[in-house]
Formats: C-alpha cells, sequence, structure tokens
C-alpha cells in the first residue's frame, strides 16, 4: 500500500512528508474531510515543487508523480464506505432459504417440545393429587424446599406469604406470587428435581404441583389436578402483573436536560455501605460489618467538602514477616487443598465443631460411619439400603462415591455431579478423614 | 548472585518512599540514586521463559486477584448462583473472557459441538435440526455488546450494601460476538406458517438441566438477537454457553440463554418460571411489572472505588468508568465529585457502540479534599441516568432488578473510597 511514497520520500524530502501525511489518514473515518485535506496537501506538495523548479528540471516528472499519487489516494478515499460502529456489514440474505439445517423428526420435537402454556396447551395427559403428592415431595423435593414447602436454608420457599407483596420484605412463594399454575408444572416437569431434572413422570409431577397447591392452602388433598383442568386453575395473583410501563411512568419524565451547577445547596451522607468486603487471594470474598456511622463526616456544598475530617483509626497494620520457607507437609496441604475443594459442598453439608445437618448429612467422623447412618436424616431409599447392608464410608468408596455420585449411588438426591479430577478427590478424602470427632 | 544486584524488599521500599515523597512536594524528585534503575536487576542479566512454557497463557501472577469473585451468601448453593466480573481493575471496553461473571441455574455443563443440536420449532413452515457445522455455513457478523444481569445493583436497593463496585456493578460483561442473526435460521425454517407476525413470538431455551427459557416477541427476535459461538475471537468458554449461547442485545442477561437448544415460535408467550417468578419488579404496592426486558442507560465510576483507592496523593487523578444503555448509544457522561451539586462532561474514551460498554474518563487535579463521586449517562434517547432517591419514588425498594441509579462513592482525603448514599 505504502510503496510510493516511500519511493519519493528520499527525492522530495519534506514534500514526500506531506504526502505521507495525507497517506495517514487513510486510517481515519470521515472519509469526506480526509478527501479534501489530501486535496489540499496534494496542493500544497504541489506549490513547493513548483518552486523548486528552477532548481531542477527534472522534479517535474516527479511532481507529476506526487499528483498522481495524491489523485489515487482522493478516488480511493472518496470509493470507500462510510463506516459505520457496527463490525461487519450486515450478513447477505436469500430470498429462499440457504437449505441448512435438516427437517426434525416427530419424536424429536416430542422429546423437547415439553414446554406448556398459560392455557394449558401443552400438557402432557395425566393427573395427581395432593395425597399422592405429599409423599413424593418428601422424597423428591424436601431436602431443599422443606416438608411443607417453607424452604431450607437459602432454598426457595414455595408456600405461605400471602398478602405480603407490598410489605417491606415480600414473600415471593407460588401462592402468593406466580400468576399462572402452568408456569409450576412447566418448571417441576422440566428443571426438578434440583439435579436430577427431566425425571419425573407426567402423574407425579401432577402429584407434585397438587401437593405444592395444597401446601397453600390453594385446594384440599382430594382434588385431581389433570391435564383437563390445569390450565383453568386461577392462582391468586393472576391480576398482580403489569406489562413494562417504564415508557410511560419513567422514560418522558427522566429524559429532560439534566442540571449541571448548584443542583443543590448541600449534600450530606446519611448512610455507609453495610459490609465491607474482603478479597482473599485464594478467590471468593468475605463480608464484613462496616461500624462506621456517618458522624463526622464533612456535608457537600458548591465550594466542595466542608472541612477534611481527621483520618479515621484504622486497626494496627498487620506486621508483613518474611515468608518462612514451611517445612514439607504433604497431608497438610492436601488437607488444605481439601478445605477449597470443599466449597462444592458447603450449601448441603456442614463439618467441623457444631456441624448440623442442612440439606445434606453434617460429615464429622465420616470414615468408619455407617453408609446413610445419621439418625433422623431423610436419605434415599439407596442410602437406606446401603445402611442396611451395613456398608460403611471408607476411603476408596467415599472417592468413588464423589468421582460420579450417580453413579454410585443410584437415585442419591445429593445433586452433585461429581468431582473430575484426581487431586481434588484425594484432597477432599483427606479433607473429610481429618474430622475424626 | 552477588548481594548488591539482589532487588531486595528494602531496595523496593526505598524507591516507594522516595517516590512518596516527591509526589508531596508537588513534581516527583528523587533523594537517592533508584537501585531500580542503577542496580543490574536479575530480569535484565538472566534470560527468561521460553515460547510455548504456556500454550495458552495466562495473566502473569501479579494480576492474580483480578477474578471473577462471588458473595457466597447472596444464594443457596454455587451451583445456581452468580459471580461479578473485576470490573474495577479492566479498563476499555472488553471483558477478557476468563474474568466475565457467570450466572448458572444448574451449573456450567461441558457439552462437545459434535452433540449440539439446535432446533427451530413451532409455527414454521419446517421444523429443523441444525448441528454446529451447519451454524458456520450461515453469513455470520461480529458486533460488541454489553451482557447485564437484570439484577446487576440488585442488592442496593435497600441501601449501600457492598463495598466494592466489582460486587456492585459486575454482573456485567462486554464481548465481541460471532454469531448467525436469528432471524435467518427462522428464514430457513419459514414463518408463513406463523401469519402475521406482529403478535408472535419466540420461546428460547437451554440445554442445561434447568432448560432457562424465556419468550422474545418476534420482532426483537428478527431485529438484533444473535446465535453466537464465539466471542472475543475465540470459542465461548464453558461457563458462558459453550458451543452456542444467544445474544439478545440491550436486553437483560437471563434471555441470553446459554447452551441454546431449541426456538419455537408460537402465537403467546410461556410464562415461564424465569418470566414470572423471577425477573419481575415488584412494586411498591405489591403489584408487579413484567416483560422489563431492557436495560436503562447507567453508568459507574471504577476508579477510584472502594477496591481502587488513591494511593499516589494530590495532583493528576484519572477517573475511569463505563457506561452502557440496553436503547442504544451513550452520548454524554457526566461526573461530578460534590455528591451531584457541580457536575462535568467526561470525555468518552469510543462513540458510536450501540448496546456496548462505552468507557469515560475524567482528568482531573485532586486537591486532597474528600469527594462524593458520582456519575451520570444519557442516551441516544435523550434518558438521563436516575437518582436512587427517583428510582425509589417510582418503584419502592423491593424491585431485586433494573437498579440502573447513580451510583455514590465517598473518598476521604486518604483517597480510600466507600459505598454511600446521600441526601
Amino acid at each position: 500500500m505504502s510503496k510510493s511514497p516511500n519511493i519519493l520520500l528520499p527525492a522530495l524530502g519534506v514534500t514526500g512528508i506531506v504526502l505521507g501525511g495525507a497517506y495517514g489518514l487513510m486510517t481515519r473515518g470521515y472519509k469526506a474531510d480526509e478527501a479534501e485535506l489530501a486535496r489540499a496537501q496534494a496542493q500544497a506538495a504541489q506549490a513547493q515543487l513548483v518552486e523548486q523548479q528552477a532548481m531542477a528540471s527534472d522534479l517535474k516528472t516527479q511532481i507529476a508523480l506526487v499528483q498522481d499519487t495524491a489523485k489515487a489516494k482522493i478516488a480511493e478515499l472518496e470509493a470507500r464506505p462510510v463506516v459505520s460502529a457496527s463490525l461487519t456489514a450486515p450478513a447477505p440474505e436469500r430470498d429462499g432459504a440457504f437449505g441448512l439445517g435438516r427437517e426434525a423428526l416427530p419424536e424429536e420435537i416430542a422429546a423437547w417440545d415439553v414446554d406448556v402454556l398459560p392455557d394449558g396447551r401443552g400438557l402432557p395427559v395425566g393427573t395427581g393429587n395432593a395425597y399422592d403428592g405429599e409423599e413424593l415431595f418428601a422424597d423428591k423435593c424436601a431436602a431443599c424446599h422443606g416438608d411443607f414447602a417453607e424452604g431450607v436454608d437459602n432454598w426457595p420457599v414455595l408456600a405461605g406469604g400471602f398478602d405480603t407483596l407490598g410489605d417491606e420484605d415480600p414473600v415471593k412463594t407460588v401462592g402468593s406470587y406466580w400468576p399462572h399454575l402452568s408456569t409450576v408444572y412447566d418448571y417441576v416437569y422440566r428443571s426438578m428435581p434440583f439435579g436430577e431434572a427431566g425425571t419425573l413422570s407426567p402423574d407425579e409431577t401432577y402429584a407434585i404441583v397438587a401437593y405444592i397447591l395444597y401446601s397453600n392452602d390453594l385446594i384440599d388433598d382430594e382434588f385431581e389436578l389433570t391435564n383437563e383442568n390445569l390450565g383453568a386453575f386461577e392462582m391468586p395473583n393472576k391480576d398482580g402483573f403489569v406489562i413494562d410501563d417504564r415508557p410511560e411512568t419513567e422514560y418522558a419524565a427522566w429524559s429532560t436536560e439534566p442540571c449541571m451547577s448548584n443542583c443543590k445547596e448541600e449534600v450530606t451522607v446519611t448512610m455507609r455501605s453495610v459490609f465491607l468486603v474482603n478479597t482473599p487471594e485464594d478467590g471468593g470474598s468475605e463480608s464484613v460489618m462496616n461500624n462506621a456511622t456517618v458522624d463526622g463526616l464533612p456535608s457537600f456544598s458548591a465550594s466542595g467538602a466542608a472541612f477534611i475530617p481527621e483520618p479515621e483509626a484504622k486497626p494496627e497494620p498487620e506486621v508483613q514477616v518474611a515468608a518462612v520457607e514451611a517445612p514439607v507437609d504433604e497431608s497438610a496441604a492436601l488437607i488444605k487443598a481439601g478445605e477449597k475443594v470443599f466449597k462444592k459442598c458447603k450449601a448441603c453439608h456442614e463439618v467441623g465443631a457444631g456441624a448440623k445437618n442442612k440439606s445434606g448429612p453434617q460429615l464429622n467422623a465420616l470414615m468408619g460411619r455407617t453408609i446413610g447412618g445419621i439418625d433422623g436424616f431423610k436419605y434415599s431409599n439407596a442410602f437406606n439400603a446401603a445402611a442396611e447392608e451395613g456398608r460403611v464410608w471408607d476411603e476408596a468408596s467415599l472417592s468413588e462415591f464423589l468421582a460420579k455420585p450417580k453413579a454410585y449411588m443410584k437415585g442419591t438426591k445429593m445433586s452433585f455431579s461429581g468431582l473430575k479430577k484426581e487431586k481434588d478427590l484425594e484432597a477432599i478424602t483427606a479433607y473429610l478423614a481429618s474430622f475424626a470427632e | 548472585m552477588d548481594e548488591m544486584h539482589k532487588p531486595s524488599r528494602r531496595a523496593f521500599l526505598r524507591g516507594g518512599a522516595a517516590i512518596a515523597a516527591g509526589t508531596v512536594a508537588g513534581g516527583a524528585s528523587a533523594q537517592s540514586a533508584d537501585p531500580l534503575i542503577t542496580d543490574v536487576q536479575e530480569w535484565a542479566s538472566i534470560t527468561g521463559v521460553g515460547v510455548d512454557e504456556t500454550p495458552y497463557g495466562m495473566p502473569i501472577e501479579f494480576e492474580s486477584h483480578v477474578v471473577r469473585r462471588n458473595v457466597e451468601w447472596l444464594t443457596a448453593s454455587p451451583i445456581s448462583s452468580i459471580n461479578f466480573t473485576p470490573i474495577h481493575a479492566l479498563e476499555g471496553t472488553i471483558t477478557p473472557q476468563g474474568c466475565a461473571f457467570e450466572r448458572h441455574h444448574s451449573g456450567a455443563i461441558e457439552m462437545r459441538k459434535e452433540d449440539y443440536r439446535l432446533m427451530i420449532n413451532g409455527l414454521v413452515d419446517k421444523s429443523l435440526v441444525f448441528t454446529y457445522a451447519d451454524l458456520e455455513r450461515l453469513p455470520r457478523e461480529n458486533h460488541v455488546y454489553f451482557c447485564e444481569c437484570a439484577a446487576n445493583t440488585g442488592m442496593e436497593w435497600a441501601g449501600a450494601q457492598l463495598n466494592g463496585v466489582q460486587f456492585t456493578h459486575g454482573m456485567i460483561h462486554n464481548m465481541e460476538y460471532t454469531g448467525v442473526p436469528l432471524r435467518a435460521l427462522l428464514n430457513e425454517a419459514g414463518l408463513s406458517a406463523a401469519g402475521d407476525l406482529k403478535d408472535k413470538w419466540v420461546y428460547v431455551e437451554g440445554a442445561d438441566a434447568s432448560s432457562n427459557g424465556r419468550s422474545i416477541p418476534m420482532e426483537k427476535a428478527l431485529d438484533d438477537v444473535l446465535v453466537a459461538f464465539k466471542a472475543n475471537g475465540e470459542a465461548l468458554r464453558m461457563e458462558h454457553g459453550y458451543p452456542v449461547r444467544l445474544v439478545v442485545p440491550g436486553w437483560e442477561g437471563n434471555m441470553w440463554v446459554k447452551w441454546l437448544r431449541r426456538v419455537e415460535v408460537s402465537d403467546s408467550p410461556t410464562e415461564s418460571r424465569e418470566e414470572t417468578s423471577k425477573y419481575t419488579d415488584v412494586l411498591e404496592d405489591g403489584t408487579a411489572r413484567k416483560w422489563t426486558w431492557v436495560m436503562d442507560a447507567k453508568s459507574v465510576i471504577t476508579s477510584p472505588s472502594p477496591q481502587m483507592p488513591i494511593t499516589h496523593g494530590k495532583g493528576p487523578l484519572v477517573i475511569s468508568g463505563l457506561a452502557w444503555s440496553g436503547h442504544g448509544q451513550i452520548t454524554r457522561v457526566d461526573v461530578s465529585k460534590d455528591g451531584g451539586i457541580t457536575w462535568e462532561t467526561a470525555r468518552l474514551g469510543k462513540q458510536g457502540d450501540t448496546k456496548a460498554l462505552t468507557r469515560f474518563y475524567h482528568d482531573v487535579d485532586w486537591d486532597g479534599a474528600p469527594m462524593l463521586l458520582q456519575a451520570r449517562a444519557m442516551d441516544e434517547t435523550g434518558y438521563v441516568q436516575p437518582t436512587k432517591e427517583q428510582l425509589r419514588d417510582t418503584r419502592g425498594e423491593n424491585s431485586v432488578y433494573h437498579n440502573n441509579c447513580i451510583q455514590t462513592w465517598y473518598v476521604n482525603a486518604e483517597g480510600i473510597a466507600e459505598n454511600v448514599e446521600v441526601s
């Protein structure tokens, strides 16, 4: 591209640089300006060359060269399309299709097209009641949602919360918030149970949905929910939604020329961050309550902060001790690595001092424990069977279980897909083994 | 190695002290020669790492703090959870994939391209199945778009909560996507069967266990929605939907279905879980807005911010931030240092991108006095980013989603910034 100016440069000196400038313009976006500039610069180049003519008549041919190059440049710039913000021109379309893809078979569509519309279209034939649903719910849902759909830990509450939507802390449940029953069926059938999605039969799904309605006091335990009546079932909050009205309620009011100066008399800090957030080296974050108050902070006016407060008392900085090479202790390192891996388990399991059952059993003294052996914890049938057989956890069985939980313990409620890395398995096993008590 | 040549901690501290002293004086002046210059450093003497040491390079260890981070107590399980982009430590506009926030409903799945199938069905002339290889044969486009979770800044409705722009505003990323317009795929299946397209919808659904699904009006589906298979020049990351995700420019991130497996043309919205029980915005009276798809104009100062204190004392200070709008281009960003009494117009880093992050800068001389830093974005529609007060007056405090308020950082005389609310 830049061949001709390079050739001209040594011969023309200053003129060549001017032309080089015109060349540099190529990289800019505004072709009309560029063309104009290039034209002006070509003229300047020409004027200079005219001056030099008397001293070197053979420059004439070179002037012609410069002019030709400049003309070519102008033509090139003018021929360039206007550059827009998009990175590519729109993809070309064809009147007909490209003929790509193949026709979907009916059984393929049937397998994937299972979403249910509010009027009940898409529901498979089936029936279920809360009486049957209760047992299914206890077995498949209660680990996270609680026996009475009241929610465990941070998992969703499914029942109650009526008349709280306007409160300071609304409780949005299936009963209090969801506008369509179709959504419950659709979601449970396709996406639940968590970690075992797509395993419920239509009848099981109708029964679980009926149980959720029952725990919201919306039906009695004999009500048969079917594909015939589900679409017509009216949820309490069916009229609780309005379609996005921001264009009317907000956009017009918030699209006026904004204030630039003396917009307020005075500004004060009314609230400081509730949490300070530490960011440890090994990832994640730690939220710590912020005890600082707004007392002692300056107010602000158009002339800035009213005063400069004394520095707030800070905790003594930790003394940085030169890192001493720690004695190599492989098992300690492995346990430490295991602690990190355990983060994946923490949502459902506790281990260590005071560990309690959460949606999964507590894991103290796991090695040597009977599989499914914590009294009072609701295990899946697979675990109960293992307990009856008297099987116990050891490093080998635990490692095999955690590599592929659902393969090792078919029917487990643990919604974890497994640890793929051998070193993670070693580490987690070592970590859990370290809690002997 | 010769003791003199070791880059010792003492020497490093000496060098740092000299610089700090110079700053106070108003212009840098060294009191003693900087050993980083006068001593031959190890890196200037011995050889470095050879090529191919890391066939796919990672950031240097000194940047290992620039990572996505979660706030564990926000959700019940990391498998159905979210983390935050370290926007405080990034510059420019493009988010590297490796630190772009993740949001999963049933965890990120590993799917091979060979196992990928995309079905187009419903009110189409011919239901079709595409393989990944099929998608690569359709004309493709490249576009830079932001993806913001509707819950970004959601914690802050009830007050200043989390001290860090990564945590208040980090549910956002901005990438250059390569993909096929959704309209091209719909055209392959044929839309004659759908009749009048005005009141039609597409329902889009993912292949993971959550099979997250959302309804999108046909008008949007035929406009700028992309079926994307590359981001920032390389394959999508697993956590962002490898091998194929939907890109719905300017609209809430939940609609950008990952592991896209099905697009169904229908005559009504599905009203799935994620568009009824979630991603609807409860107002003060208990009614809720639904179909609030567009992410309104928003901006935030990324530095200084709680994770990016001013460490250099008074003098030249670069205030850097991000602005974006789901309605189109950012046309202006104003910055206030006094909590909104006085505003000055910032310099936009790059103009012309639509529904993409815009970087802005405000270059000031800091006098060392406390500041209340704010940024306020305007987009091509003339919309001005609202204050928290304006939002609360209209919506109350329980909307969870779509909080695009003006953010305030209190910067004290030591340069430390904190998330605050102001009168």
